[in-house]
């Protein structure tokens, strides 16, 4: 498996301790008792011994676990410290987790639903969540901390390899949880650098649904998920619930900017009522996404 | 005179049968057998829910269940086997069958609190059944019931975690009557150091049941308050801390792993000196760590909060203290182990069982230090190597255990022998598939596959179709090792009072035992494993 960053191979040592004196441990238990259970057969042996116990033994197999156990934990111990010991000139990426989707926000301000980063970069994580408990995972990387509403957990890491990684959201989050996935793009600095450049000025586009967390449950191409498909949804009528009330509407762009700014008002039939309020969300993103949803026929 | 002792055992005796003599009974067989039947109920339930899991994820994609119904799935057949299952488990069934046997006695110290915590069991059950049909359908929160998504979910956690409360009462009451028993009921000249293992298994137990019940009690009753009044103790949107459950919740749930595994030690510990005719290496060590384990147990519930962001400190405080519980269960194994050493060894089913029982049992152990340890816990955490390190433990352990229990007690239950042919083709078949099922899921875990996932990257496909090939196998062999022991409860051989040559004193009394267990005064003069009795009877035969 990749191991791409500063402190993975530190990892994979303890990983190798552990499992390798594991291997080891069970091939001798295993290989002890099938050798005993062959030598002293009732037909082999009729007669046992009645051996109580022995102090010399039973010491030296207390000793020497207690004794191998303590070097596991403290190799354990070390490479977590590098882990938690976050480096002063870290960049910072903050990084909001919700049901069922991943939003990066920079420095500067740019949003993202995959996690760009330059390679040999220091990066710090400020892990946020406001709905229920998520967890920022990257195996190829060894880390991994939960999004807890309520608290600000941090976590870094520094990228030594190019490449596209899996991330995904490793603590249990209600319906869509493994669909929480999304991507770590590595790319070198001066890549990352026009990256930055190019979100920052580029207009609004169909992005913005992503990178909101829309799609996680409506999609684009007429599926149906947790919530209605936007393909297809302007200008049909449906049935909703207003207040326990069912009424007929169209969808029009004032339903669907009250839909973005008040989603328990009307809650379209057959759907559960889980939409959350996005409070950052500008009047222009709003009829961005009018103009989006019109536009997917 | 073995059919005369059928008619008047405590199963045949001829004022007391009927529905009505088992379901209000207060022998404490006829509890053991209420509660071993009910289990196996569920079991068998949980187990086609495991199936059904396995089968969803063949395939990468949704194949025939919804994400939401998985969901509610894995958190049945977690509440099921733990709740149901595993935590009544040994003491509950077995332990009420063979207890007041081992020790001599003619029942538990409190018969009928014995019967009321079986009917706090079946209560909790029910409450647990009709939360499936509730409003919002049941649970899907995961066995675990983590604030704040259980605060929120419309589905019914609230029938759900009142059902874990009352079957908490359940569990404390057997604690209290078992400590009491061994305390009080031994036989003359049966001091602590002479009681058999499985005793001490038993006591040390009940010590985590009633100081630790209490705690998961009152957290999930929180829940259920928080749910129905809108009390904010752990949803941070009305000034609650997430965290504060997660602590709550895993100082039982770490201890309560014992609760299901020290038991399970204990039935190895009376088998393998059973068949292998010699006493058990290091008696004392085994009792003492028993002990041990149960009381460094209290103090190493953060390492199942590796991730949440606890203080640097505190995580490697429960890093250390977790790696310091492996050691006296090491001690156990070594020990088991050196009991084959110059024994004269019969290789019948229960005694296979305890070997199978300690190879899974050790990787489950094994693995285990992969979690204790903090850097490496950080990338498999909340992975599936966690699911396949606790069925190991819990399955390959403890399950394991109660089925060597059923398998060497069967014959004082019944009075009857099984099928030694079938018992090995299961004990065979269920070696296969269940190394086949969770292997799998330790080599996916480390590779990155989270748990609790209804869908999956496509990298992951070929461990996932292995894994569930492996579930069809173990499946196969436990309904041929089910269908051995329900057919020879009725039409197996008649069984000898002591078949196996063991030593413990429910072997020193009819098979199935008369209702009030002996028909003398049991006395020990002796440890436990003193097999010279036997040998030299064995002796005596060859000589005829
Ligand atoms: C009989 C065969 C069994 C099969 C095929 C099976 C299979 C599974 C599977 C596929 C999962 C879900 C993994 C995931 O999506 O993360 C699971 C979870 C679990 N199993 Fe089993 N299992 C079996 C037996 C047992 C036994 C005997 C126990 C305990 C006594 C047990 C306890 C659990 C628990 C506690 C969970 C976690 C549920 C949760 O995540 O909330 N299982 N099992
Ligand atoms: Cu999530
Ligand atoms: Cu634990």
């Amino acid at each position: 498996m990749d191991s791409a960053s500063s402190y993975s191979v530190l990892v994979d040592k303890t990983f190798w301790l552990i499992l390798g004196s594991s291997i080891i441990m069970l091939f001798a238990i295993t290989a002890t008792m099938i050798w005993f259970v062959f030598k002293y057969s009732r037909k082999r042996n009729p007669n046992p011994a009645q051996i109580e116990g022995n102090a010399i033994l039973e010491s030296i197999w207390t000793i020497i676990p207690t004794i191998m156990v303590l070097i596991m934990f403290f190799s354990g111990w070390a490479g977590f410290k590098v882990m938690r010991n976050i480096p002063e000139d870290a960049m910072e990426v903050t990084v909001y987790a919700r049901k069922w989707s991943w939003m990066f926000e920079y420095e500067n301000g740019v949003q993202s639903s995959v996690l760009v980063v330059p390679v040999d970069k220091n990066v710090k994580l400020n892990l946020v969540s406001n709905d229920v408990i998520h967890s920022f995972y990257v195996p190829a990387f060894r880390l991994k901390e939960d999004c807890v509403p309520g608290y600000d957990n941090v976590a870094w890491f520094k990228a030594i390899e190019e490449g596209e990684y899996n991330l995904f959201c490793a603590e249990y989050c209600g319906d869509q949880h493994s669909n929480m996935i999304t991507k770590v793009k590595v790319i070198n600095s001066e890549e990352y650098d026009t990256w930055l450049v190019e979100q920052d000025t580029k207009p609004i586009g169909i992005d913005i649904l992503s990178i909101n967390g829309c799609t996680a449950c409506h999609s684009l191409d007429g599926s149906k998920l947790v919530g209605p498909s936007f393909k297809g949804l302007f200008g049909i009528t449906e049935t909703v619930l207003t207040d326990g009330e069912e009424r007929t509407i169209t969808v029009d762009e004032e339903y669907i900017r009250r839909s973005i700014k008040e989603p328990m008002a009307d809650i379209t039939a057959g759907y559960p009522p889980v939409m959350i309020t996005l409070p950052n969300l500008t009047d222009e993103d709003v009829d961005a996404m009018i103009q989006i949803i019109k536009d997917l026929k | 005179m073995v059919e005369s002792n059928l008619i008047n055992s405590y199963l045949g005796n001829a004022n007391s049968s009927g529905l009505k003599s088992w379901i209000f009974s207060t022998d404490h067989k006829r509890i053991g057998l209420l509660y071993l039947y009910c289990m196996m109920a569920f079991f068998i339930v949980a187990m086609l829910l495991g199936v059904l899991m396995r089968l969803e994820l063949l395939q990468p994609g949704e194949q025939f269940i919804s994400a939401k119904t998985y969901n509610q799935t894995f958190t049945l057949h977690g509440v099921i086997m733990i709740f149901l299952f595993i935590v009544p488990g040994i003491p509950a069934a077995i332990g009420n069958f063979v207890l007041p046997l081992q020790l001599g006695a003619e029942d538990v110290a409190f018969p009928r609190l014995n019967l009321l915590s079986w009917w706090i069991y079946i209560f909790g059950a029910i409450l647990a059944l009709t939360s499936l049909f509730g409003g919002g359908g049941f649970a899907d929160t995961g066995w675990t019931f983590y604030a704040p998504y259980s605060i929120n979910t419309d589905t019914n956690v609230s029938l759900a975690v009142l059902a874990a409360f009352v079957l908490g009462f359940s569990s404390i009451l057997t604690g209290i009557n078992f400590i009491t028993t061994i305390h009080r009921l031994r036989a003359k000249g049966m001091g602590f150091f002479r009681m058999p293992l499985f005793v001490w298994g038993l006591y040390a137990t009940g010590w985590i049941q009633i100081i630790a019940t209490p705690v998961v009690g009152i957290t999930l009753l929180l829940i259920f308050l928080e749910r129905t009044l809108g009390l904010g103790f752990f949803d941070p949107t009305m000034g609650g801390d997430p965290v504060l459950y997660q602590h709550l919740f895993w100082i039982y749930s770490h201890p309560v792993v014992y609760v299901m595994i020290l038991p399970a030690m204990g039935v190895i510990s009376e088998i393998l000196p059973a068949f292998a005719r010699r006493t058990i290496f290091g008696y004392k060590a085994i009792a003492m760590s028993s002990m041990a384990i149960a009381i460094v147990g209290y103090l190493v519930w953060g390492h199942h909060m590796f991730t949440v962001g606890m203080s640097d400190t505190a995580r490697w405080i429960f890093s250390l203290l977790t790696f310091l519980v492996a050691v006296p269960t090491g001690i156990k194994v070594f020990n088991w182990v050196a009991t084959l050493y110059k024994g004269s060894i019969q290789l019948a089913a229960p005694m296979l069982l305890a070997l199978l029982f300690i190879f899974e049992f050790s990787i489950g152990g094994l693995t285990g230090l992969v979690n204790g340890a903090l850097s490496t816990d950080i990338h498999i955490h909340d992975t599936s190597f966690i699911v396949g390190h606790f069925h190991y433990t819990i399955f390959g352990g403890a399950g394991i255990g109660l089925m060597a229990a059923m398998h060497y007690w069967f014959p004082k239950i019944f009075g009857r022998m099984y099928s030694e042919k079938s018992a090995k083709t299961a004990i065979g078949l269920i070696f296969v598939g269940f190394n086949t099922l969770y292997f799998p899921m330790l080599i996916m875990g480390i590779l990155g596959m989270p748990r609790r996932y209804h869908d999956y990257l496509p990298e992951y496909q070929p461990y996932h179709m292995v894994s569930t090939i492996g579930s069809w196998i173990l499946v196969l062999g436990i309904t041929i090792m089910i269908w051995n022991l329900v057919r020879s409860a009725r039409k197996g051989e008649p069984a000898p009072d002591n078949p196996w040559g063991a030593t413990t004193l429910e072997w020193k009394t009819p098979s199935p035992p008369p209702q009030l267990n002996f028909d003398y005064t049991p006395e020990v003069q002796t440890g436990p494993y003193d097999f010279s009795e036997i040998l030299s009877k064995d002796a005596n035969k060859k000589k005829q």
